[in-house]
């Protein structure tokens, strides 16, 4: 049941020595790169001088910011000949986040993969789905070489045309899926449309849910509809992606591997390290990355760590499944959205007003976004069709940035509330 | 002979032709014409009133997105081929329409039917040519009453 038994059971002890040595390594490893090195400069900091794993609170936090403003090489300790891939961060464009990977790097990340799956009881002789984008989102990717790892048969289905996705499953005996849980309560409707009961008719044993925050309901709800065992994953771009922590067979939390990162709880406001349990924002360094080490990054995710052993025996701590952030990011089918990046690109649009509105609705199983815009006085002139012109730009300017298809509600100027904050700029009817 | 049309911005929702009503009521301006022009969430309403230059200033007060634009407003016989004759007229000539539409003002004898129209000079010097006969705001304030019944 372990993919790498002497590391996922390694004794404590010697976990956090073997953390210890790699952040050392890392701390070498991030010198090198632009911005890590005046970093360093600043609060005239030896990477050498690091006695334990606490000593790495004397370093700056690294948040989304740092990473844009050094966009896109300040964080590179290689150089740029050794790397092998890029990926984004989804939903953002211009100054997206970008991460970049060496060959060791990808391999790493495989391996924390098919970990994963491994742990879940995905073998050889499995088929696996990813119904993920491929692309610059790392969830497409990322699976694909987790999932070759383990050996099994990998159908790159990618995202959408749940009509083809079904027949695949029922061509190839699918055995495991990757999917977008808001996706998978969606995909159901349409197997009761084509009258096929997943239950009955395909052979799915497992489904991996990712890229976005899920309850326990939801989770359940989808392991009812389709008769098999749905496990949490949960990872960001700025940490290779999916795999960096992730459910056993116990369900109970997500085992977060030690080995390839190192995990602070924070107090949001404060900045300060809470005590062991202590619901915070979860702060990762990794451990193991060579093209781009990131130190005490930010994830702005909320979480805790869960206390004592896991009874699946593994030594890596589990973290709660995420409570929510600390930032005002929206996840939308599974694609992260700032509202800060709609404004922007509203404000670039001749005939847009001053405010305007996001909401959320979730119809059935498929979560809709609203944007409701104000129209600038001077563009009106009478004419419905130059309304109906600026209402398709909004749209399609939208969708090129933010990835998801708004509907977009033109309203009269003044009628929408000024305010700057989420409270008033977004509002969420999502309900569980 | 150009009148004057006031287009208003609503949003497709119950209320938005009650507000704008509801002002022009207060005002005492009377709507000779309306329509209304609908997409999914939104609608433009277009009116012919009889003193314009008030209605939209009390309009904008409220805070209504509205704007002015002319139109023509033909008068045509309340009879079959009496809007035909118009519009053959204005096909001839080449003259596109981007909006359109009609009233009574006497039944079975006289009808205006307002034009939105790119060419408005043009259009204005065709349609006289014609001898059609065209209503600006002043004779459309002043028409009488219609007379939607004749016994």
């Amino acid at each position: 049941m372990y993919w790498e038994k002497e590391i996922e059971a390694m004794p404590r002890r010697e976990l956090e020595a073997l953390q210890l040595s790699r952040l050392k390594e890392t701390l070498n490893r991030a010198k090198a790169s632009t911005h890590y090195r005046e970093k360093f400069n600043e609060i005239k900091f030896d990477p050498d001088s690091l006695g334990s794993l606490e000593d790495l609170g004397s370093i700056p936090l690294t948040t989304k910011d740092d990473l844009r403003e050094h966009w896109p090489y300040g964080f590179l300790s290689v150089p740029k000949d050794d790397l092998v891939r890029m990926h984004s961060s989804s939903g953002t464009t211009g100054r997206a986040t970008v991460v970049f990977h060496t060959l060791k790097d990808i391999q790493g990340w495989a391996d924390l993969i098919a970990r994963c799956m491994y742990m879940a009881g995905v073998r050889r002789s499995d088929v696996f789905q990813n119904m993920m984008t491929y692309g610059l989102f790392t969830g497409g990717l990322g699976f694909h070489y987790g999932a070759e790892k383990v050996g099994a048969l990998v159908i790159p289905a990618g995202t959408g045309n749940s009509k083809r996705q079904i027949q695949l499953m029922r061509d190839f005996d699918t055995t495991t899926i990757h999917i977008i849980p808001s996706y998978a309560l969606h995909l159901y409707t349409t197997f009761e449309e084509m009258k096929i009961d997943p239950k009955k008719d395909t052979r799915l044993k497992f489904a991996f849910l990712g890229a976005e925050p899920h309850s326990e309901k939801t989770r359940l709800k989808i392991e009812e509809l389709y008769g098999l065992k749905a496990f949490n994953s949960y990872g960001l771009s700025e940490m290779n992606g999916p795999g960096v922590a992730f459910e056993c067979p116990f369900q109970n939390g997500l085992h977060l591997w030690e080995d390839h990162f190192l995990m602070e709880i924070i107090d949001p406001d404060t900045l300060k390290p809470l005590p062991e349990g202590e619901e915070g924002e979860l702060v990762l360094t990794t451990l193991t990355r060579e093209g781009m080490p990131i130190l005490r990054y930010r994830t702005k995710d909320l979480t805790r760590v869960m206390p004592g052993p896991c009874p699946c025996g593994r030594t890596h701590r589990r973290i709660e499944r995420i409570k929510g952030r600390t930032d005002d990011m929206l996840i939308i089918k599974g694609v992260n959205i700032f509202p800060i990046q709609v404004e922007k690109k509203l404000m670039e649009i001749p005939g847009v007003g001053r405010n305007f509105q996001i909401i959320l609705e979730r119809e059935g199983f498929n979560d809709d976004m609203i944007v409701r815009v104000e129209v600038e006085k001077e563009y009106f002139d009478g004419d419905i069709l130059h309304l109906e012109r600026l209402q398709r730009r909004i749209v399609e300017e939208l969708k090129s940035d933010i990835l998801i298809t708004p509907k977009v509600e033109l309203v009269e100027p003044n009628t929408l509330p000024k305010g700057e904050g989420k409270a008033q700029r977004v509002i969420d009817n999502r309900k569980e | 002979m150009i009148t004057r049309q006031i287009s208003v911005f609503a949003e497709n929702k119950p209320g938005s032709l009650a507000r704008v009503t509801g002002i022009l009521a207060r005002e005492k301006i009377n709507i000779r014409a309306t329509t209304i022009a609908t997409s999914d969430t939104f609608g433009v309403i277009n009116l012919i009133v009889d003193d314009p230059d008030r209605a939209f200033k009390a309009l904008t007060r409220e805070g209504v997105m509205a704007t002015m634009k002319d139109v023509i407003a033909v008068v045509i016989d309340d009879k079959p081929g009496g809007l035909d004759k118009l519009t053959q007229c204005l096909f001839k000539e080449n003259i596109n329409i981007n909006n359109a539409y009609g009233f009574v003002l006497e039944s079975w004898k006289t009808a205006v039917f307002v034009l939105d129209v790119d060419q408005k000079e043009k259009t204005v010097e065709v349609l006289k040519q014609k001898g059609f006969k065209m209503l600006d705001t002043d004779a459309l304030s002043s028409l009488e009453p219609f007379h939607y019944i004749k016994y």
